[in-house]
């Protein structure tokens, strides 16, 4: 864009050309419109959630009555009074007897059960293997025997299918010292498999995964993945293992039982998994009825499909009569602004509609509210990349897969309520499961890119990037337009003063000008190697043992803070300077903010691929400081009122927009100011590259970002010092 | 009783028929035969076998047929075919608990879909015509897709892997098939009774296609030169092999504890049908029940020390006309026991419904093929993966039915067979062997391989390998790395986003035999599925379809995709055009005269400049009566934001 304006003075510039200049001349009105018209998009956005509809017709919901009998739940509960007359045993063998036992309960259903032994290894950050997929490979061999764990598998062949899908049901089990509500969820998967062992309809192979998660419920299932795809055949890992597993020998049965269908050792696979559910059930809860809650978001912002999210969301409220929740803000409920928000956007729908009556827009303040925390929940947990719960590992492997946790209105030892509770959640796993039974092609029709308002409201990307695209909007503008100010400030100057036909060395100078802009992106880029660097560092301050993480983090923001230092003194080094008067000073400063605003628009157009939320977050943050942002130097000298707002500005805008310095930001408005700490952060940080989020290295980039801002203030007096 | 005149229409069918063939050698034949068979996890096997014998032509060639399906006989006759097999399956075959290593399944568990093979006697370059008219044929013959195999990306040659056949074998498979009744019907056509009296009487549509597993299978033989004199004319040979569940058998599963009794059933609850007679052109219409070595070995040991008596632990509705013994010298575990029910005296008023009851648990396995085949697909994503097969020892030491080579030297050879479609693209060369968890080189196991790589769009790929592998093997495993490829728009199959199947590949171990001899009645010629199970044939499995999702493009949204391209192809040949239209001569001269004009190239004054252009032009058409501002500029902003407003009111009422 610059270089044709530098040329359009001399030719007819075309329309666009024109437009484009006419934005570029305005371009501060366009970026405080744009701005404004961003956040009031995003502000919109729960008005403009659409009502989920299922979109592929194949998936049928609800369109079969339950067939689930009270002989499957009679049988479920007693497999679950057999594992809860364990609890009294010492838990080691109290684990090896309720794995038996469940195995037991499996077999006698026809299905065919397999042990998956897995180590657990804590997700630790390799900078090397950040980009790579995870391999199962490395890191086998210095396992030590303390931390294994066995699941558990049970397949079902569907009669008369031939076995290419499967369906995964995973219920989350700690073996040997479950609670009541592990023990429940156990049974309302058992009632389904115990239906699914029977019926006729079935095409898709059905696997019940009853995770050992005595590691988190994450690990567990993670590993069998990666195990399901891509297994090894060298055999190190499962030597490993059998040695440490010692305790409980599959093979020894009560002969009577199952003499002949043994409990295989090997892995056993069904085919390309169509979708998965994580059932659980969560302790009693506050409300008043059953209620479900729905966990959707995988690592870096993946979301599953949306029909599948559909589907469950319309056999609980339509079949099952629960209360479907998803994970929203709390503290965004009873905060006043958005209450206000909500009224004036509700006043306005009524306005609009008596205006027209098929206008229909306006939603009450108290949906507004909801809408708007559910909305921040989904933002959030899509932006931090990190999955919600073991769902997150199915999305890795490009399965949709979603996390039902089902809350029973009463407690979990109530005999009465017991059976109606199995019941209702019998029938929905079994709904859902028939429903992508029913589904020929994968999970293709509806949505990946959305985010949820209510369970059966969502906003599509569609809409969402609005948002997005007008906050972003400006940067490109104000970029072009401090390049040619930048420029053509000169430019101006020598044509007034000397004749139109320009001299060679004239044109040499501005060929020289015109690069000028390398020594800008030179310093954008040292800058943000630098920020590189610093998100690296985590991986040498893990290695120091025996580290708090306050300690830690404070080392980390020492070293990052000397590091920028000694950068500083090499490449800021005085020699490079050369005579600088006030208005150049100027030009070069604009040059500077022009290249690293640019680097800013494509880093966040890049991320908005990758993790939208993430980018949308980074937007919201970064766009006001790069818009404001202005040398502090020239801003004292200038001495007026106006400036020393900017100051202000500036340096609250910059401090915000410094990852840390939001995160406690964040958490003080949430929590209070009590519960700040130095290593929360690091904590924070910490999860974020374990889980392999690309927001962390966005972070970084955001740090570099920030830090140009910060750092080019004091950098450009360096340059200017000799001046006289 | 409804049907005396048929009745009588068959008969004279088959007096004429006996009248018209004089002598008894070249007679057409027709024989059927029921086995049933109860299963380790408490099914049922039932397997129907028909075999209709043509005497072979005549010097003429031309002939008149009684008994033999004209439409099979004039295929055999047109194409030349030598021997041929097409099989419907729908389900799986469970190899470890169904068995692997009889007869049953070698011949009969076949993969899911439609498969055929036929070898032709047809010089060599005509085979591939033949092959493509025999699928047409095929195809209308029996209701099913199969006319898809013609296209050479569908079927390839195997060599030596599959079945001795010097270049005139073709293979083809179909693995996303759907079998139903409409396959079935035209089967059943084929048989000279069909489905009106005989055992055929027992195919209840309802309880055939709820089953665990079924497999329709026809093959044939001819040998149109009876130089050989042993197996003349044409032998259309046709199976039904059905796994079935007695519907006895859930209800019994309240008391866990005692459900190790196996379930009692009586044809007539499996099938909800009995059998009313036999068919009348039958020469001999017969109804076995097989008790397996592994069961009948488990019942001996029921009883005691008894020794003989294994009817002790159950009993049969109906008493059998023979026992037959399996004569094994060899392996020393017993023998099966096949118990022989002949149709011809029973009749519609006392029908034949054979009834099992166990009185005592028992519980056994089935014998296995010495290793188990799983296969299946590696990594993740729309780009690469890999296809392993992996092998695993089923441990032998039940039984020791070793075949020839267990005592020399001891090796294991197995022969893999696989084809994969074009568009997974293999790479032969990543082929990785691990035997007994460790990496091995290829060289040292793989005894023979022939490999045949894809050509895009033309033909699969094909892989025959012979592995040599040493007797106490544990497992081994293949690995062959591919990438995913992409297909033209129109080349994708209506449910594309199913992913795309690979089909079943084939082990086969060659120096396996399964075969039972049952001691022969002199009297009369045995019957046709004795003498089949005593002919001895490799044991073969099949592993699993594969199904491998592809990219594909989103075919919902053809609107956008049409706009999107025209959107683009539109900006394109508009600045094309535009670059191309404009003259350098009347550029240079239009700069000359505006040179004086052109000052500077502030954006200010760029704008001013701008401006009054603009203010020019929107005053020369004046279809607005308003004023002409000074402010352009502010009303340019209200016109653009006007748009905007309107486009988002548009997007959200109608969008």
């Amino acid at each position: 864009m610059p270089k044709t304006e530098t040329e359009t003075p001399k030719m007819k510039p075309r329309p666009i050309v024109r437009l484009g200049i006419f934005l570029i001349s305005h371009s501060l009105l366009v970026s405080v419109v744009c701005c404004t018209a961003g956040v009031l998009a995003l502000l919109l956005l729960p008005l403009l959630a659409k009502n989920t509809y299922i979109s592929e017709n194949a998936l049928m919901p609800g369109s079969a009555s339950s067939m689930i009998s009270n002989r499957d739940i009679s049988e479920a509960n007693r497999l679950a009074s057999d594992l809860n007359g364990l609890n009294f045993k010492p838990q080691d063998s109290a684990a090896v007897e309720s794995r038996r036992i469940l195995t037991k309960y499996m077999s006698d259903l026809g299905a065919e059960v397999s042990y998956h032994k897995f180590h657990y290894k804590p997700n630790q950050f390799h900078p090397l293997h950040f980009f790579s997929s995870p391999d199962s490979t490395s890191s086998v061999k210095n396992l030590s025997c303390s931390a294994h764990g066995v699941n558990t598998v049970g397949i079902i062949r569907a009669p008369s299918g031939d076995g290419k899908e499967a369906i995964v049901l995973v219920t989350p089990y700690k073996f040997g010292k479950s609670g009541a509500a592990e023990t429940l969820s156990l049974s309302i998967a058992y009632t389904v498999f115990s239906l699914l062992s029977r019926v006729t309809w079935l095409a898709k192979d059905i696997i019940w995964f009853v995770a050992d998660s005595q590691y988190g419920e994450y690990a567990p299932v993670e590993a069998w993945l990666r195990d399901y795809h891509t297994p090894v055949f060298t055999g190190l890992g499962t030597l490993n293992a059998d040695r440490c597993v010692k305790i409980d020998d599959p093979y020894v049965f009560e002969q009577k039982s199952i003499a002949q269908r043994k409990i295989s050792d090997g892995f056993r696979r069904a085919g390309t998994m169509a979708a998965a559910l994580i059932l659980k059930v969560a302790d009693r809860n506050a409300m008043l009825e059953d209620t479900l809650n729905i966990y959707a978001e995988a690592s870096n912002g993946q979301m599953p499909n949306l029909d599948l999210i559909n589907i469950v969301n319309y056999l609980a409220v339509h079949r099952q009569g629960l209360r479907v929740k998803v994970e929203k803000v709390l503290t965004l409920l009873d905060s006043r602004w958005l209450e206000i928000l909500g009224q004036i956007f509700e006043l306005l729908g009524k306005v609009a509609r008596s205006l027209n009556p098929g206008w229909k827009f306006g939603i009450s303040a108290a949906d507004y509210i909801e809408g708007s925390a559910t909305l921040a929940s989904s933002l959030y947990y899509q932006a931090l990349g990190i999955p919600t719960g073991p769902h997150g590992a199915f999305r890795d492997f490009q399965v949709d897969a979603i996390t039902l946790e089902i809350s029973p209105k009463v407690s979990p030892h109530n005999k009465a309520r017991h059976n109606e509770f199995l019941l209702r959640g019998g029938r929905l796993v079994e709904g859902v499961i028939r429903s992508i039974n029913n589904l020929l092609e994968k999970f293709h029709q509806s949505f990946f890119l959305y985010m949820l308002t209510s369970p059966s409201k969502f906003v599509s990307v569609g809409v969402y990037m609005i948002a997005f695209a007008l906050l972003v909007a400006p940067l490109p503008l104000v970029a072009a337009s401090l390049y040619a100010d930048a420029n053509q400030l000169d430019l101006g100057v020598k044509n007034t003063k000397s004749t139109p036909t320009t001299t060679a060395s004239d044109e040499l100078d501005i060929t020289f000008r015109s690069w000028k802009w390398l020594y800008a992106a030179k310093e954008v880029f040292l800058i943000h190697v630098w920020g590189a660097a610093v998100s690296l560092l985590p991986y040498f301050i893990c290695q120091i043992p025996n580290c708090s993480p306050t300690s830690s983090s404070v080392i980390w923001v020492f070293l990052s803070m000397l590091s920028l230092l000694i950068l500083y003194l090499i490449v800021g080094s005085p020699s490079t300077h050369v005579y600088i008067s006030q208005s150049e000073e100027k030009g070069e400063w604009a040059i500077l903010k022009s290249a690293t605003i640019s680097a800013v628009f494509i880093g966040l157009l890049v991320m908005s691929v990758v993790n939208f939320a993430a980018a949308e977050i980074g937007a919201l943050l970064l766009v006001p400081m790069c818009l404001m942002a202005q040398p502090l130097k020239l801003d004292m000298k200038a001495g007026k009122l106006r400036s020393f707002l900017r100051i202000i500005c500036n340096v609250v805008l910059g401090f915000i927009a410094f990852p840390p310095a939001a995160f406690f930001v964040v958490k003080t408005i949430f929590e209070g100011f009590d519960s700040i700490n130095m290593g929360d952060f690091w904590n924070w940080m910490e999860s974020l590259w374990a889980w392999n989020s690309a927001t962390y290295i966005y972070i970084g980039l955001v740090t570099a970002g920030n830090v140009q801002f910060r750092s080019s203030p004091w950098t450009l007096p360096w340059h200017s010092a000799p001046c006289p | 009783m409804e049907l005396p005149p048929r009745w009588a229409f068959l008969l004279f069918l088959l007096l004429s028929s006996t009248k018209a063939s004089g002598s008894a050698v070249d007679k057409e034949e027709f024989q059927e035969e029921l086995l049933l068979k109860p299963l380790p996890d408490r099914k049922v096997l039932a397997h129907f076998h028909f075999e209709t014998r043509a005497p072979p032509c005549n010097s003429n060639g031309r002939r008149h047929h009684h008994l033999f399906p004209k439409a099979i006989s004039q295929m055999v006759e047109k194409f030349r075919v030598k021997e041929m097999e097409l099989s419907f399956t729908q389900g799986r075959w469970n190899y470890e608990r169904w068995g692997g290593f009889d007869t049953m399944s070698s011949n009969n568990a076949k993969p899911p879909g439609v498969e055929l093979w036929a070898v032709f006697d047809v010089p060599k370059e005509q085979v591939d015509a033949s092959w493509k008219n025999l699928t047409h044929t095929l195809s209308g013959l029996f209701c099913a897709s199969i006319n898809f195999l013609e296209s050479s990306t569908m079927y390839s040659a195997p060599e030596w892997s599959f079945r001795q056949a010097s270049g005139s074998l073709r293979y083809g498979m179909l693995p996303r098939e759907a079998v139903c009744t409409e396959n079935l019907t035209p089967w059943l056509k084929l048989l000279p009774c069909r489905d009106n009296a005989g055992l055929s009487a027992l195919m209840d549509r309802p309880s055939i296609y709820t089953s665990f597993y079924h497999s329709q299978r026809l093959h044939l033989t001819s040998n149109a030169s009876d130089l050989e004199g042993l197996n003349p004319g044409i032998v259309l040979e046709q199976t039904l092999t059905v796994v079935l569940h007695p519907s006895s058998q859930r209800t019994s599963l309240t008391h866990i504890s005692e459900s190790y009794l196996q379930p009692s059933w009586s044809l007539s609850s499996i099938f909800g049908r009995k059998v009313n007679g036999r068919c009348a052109l039958a020469k001999s219409s017969k109804v076995y029940l097989q008790l397996e070595r592994g069961l009948v070995s488990e019942l001996k040991k029921n009883i005691g020390s008894e020794g003989y008596d294994v009817e002790a632990n159950f009993e049969l509705s109906f008493n059998p006309d023979r026992v037959l013994t399996e004569e094994n010298s060899r392996h020393g575990i017993g023998s099966s026991l096949l118990y022989e029910f002949s149709v011809d005296k029973y009749s519609n008023s006392k029908p034949f419904d054979l009834g099992l009851t166990w009185k005592f648990p028992v519980i056994w396995s089935c014998q296995q093929a010495p290793l188990h085949a799983t296969r299946f697909l590696m990594g993740s994503g729309n780009e690469r993966g890999a296809i392993a097969i992996l092998l695993k020892s089923t441990d032998l030491n039940d039984s020791s039915p070793v075949a020839d080579s267990a005592s020399d030297g001891c090796e294991l050879h197995v022969n893999i067979f696989q084809i994969v479609p074009w568009y997974i693209r293999v790479y032969y060369h990543s082929l990785q062997l691990f035997v007994d968890d460790q990496l091995k080189a290829v060289g040292a196991f793989v005894e023979k391989i022939h490999v045949m790589p894809s050509k895009d769009k033309i033909s699969p790929g094909m892989m025959e390998m012979v592995l040599k592998l040493p007797c106490g093997v544990k497992s081994a495993a293949l690995t062959l790395d591919f990438d995913k490829g992409f297909l033209h728009i129109d080349e994708y199959p209506p449910d594309a986003n199913q992913g795309f199947d690979i089909p079943s590949a084939a082990i086969i171990f060659p120096n396996f035999h399964a075969s039972m001899h049952f001691p022969s009645n002199d009297s009369e010629r045995k019957s046709p599925m004795l003498s089949k199970f005593q002919e001895s044939s490799p044991v073969l499995s099949y592993t699993e379809v594969l199904l491998v999702p592809l990219t594909t493009p989103d075919f919902s949204m053809p609107y956008n995709v049409i706009t999107i391209t025209c959107t683009v192809f539109a900006l394109y040949f508009g600045s094309l055009l535009n670059v191309l239209r404009q003259r350098v001569g009347e550029k240079e001269r239009l700069l000359k005269s505006k040179a004086a004009a052109v000052k500077t190239g502030r954006p200010s004054e760029l704008l001013s400049r701008l401006s009054t252009k603009l203010r020019g032009r929107s005053q020369e058409p004046s279809q607005s009566p308003s004023e002409s501002s000074p402010l352009i500029n502010s009303k340019l902003v209200l016109k653009v934001l006007l748009m905007a407003a309107l486009a988002v009111a548009w997007q959200y009422y109608f969008g």
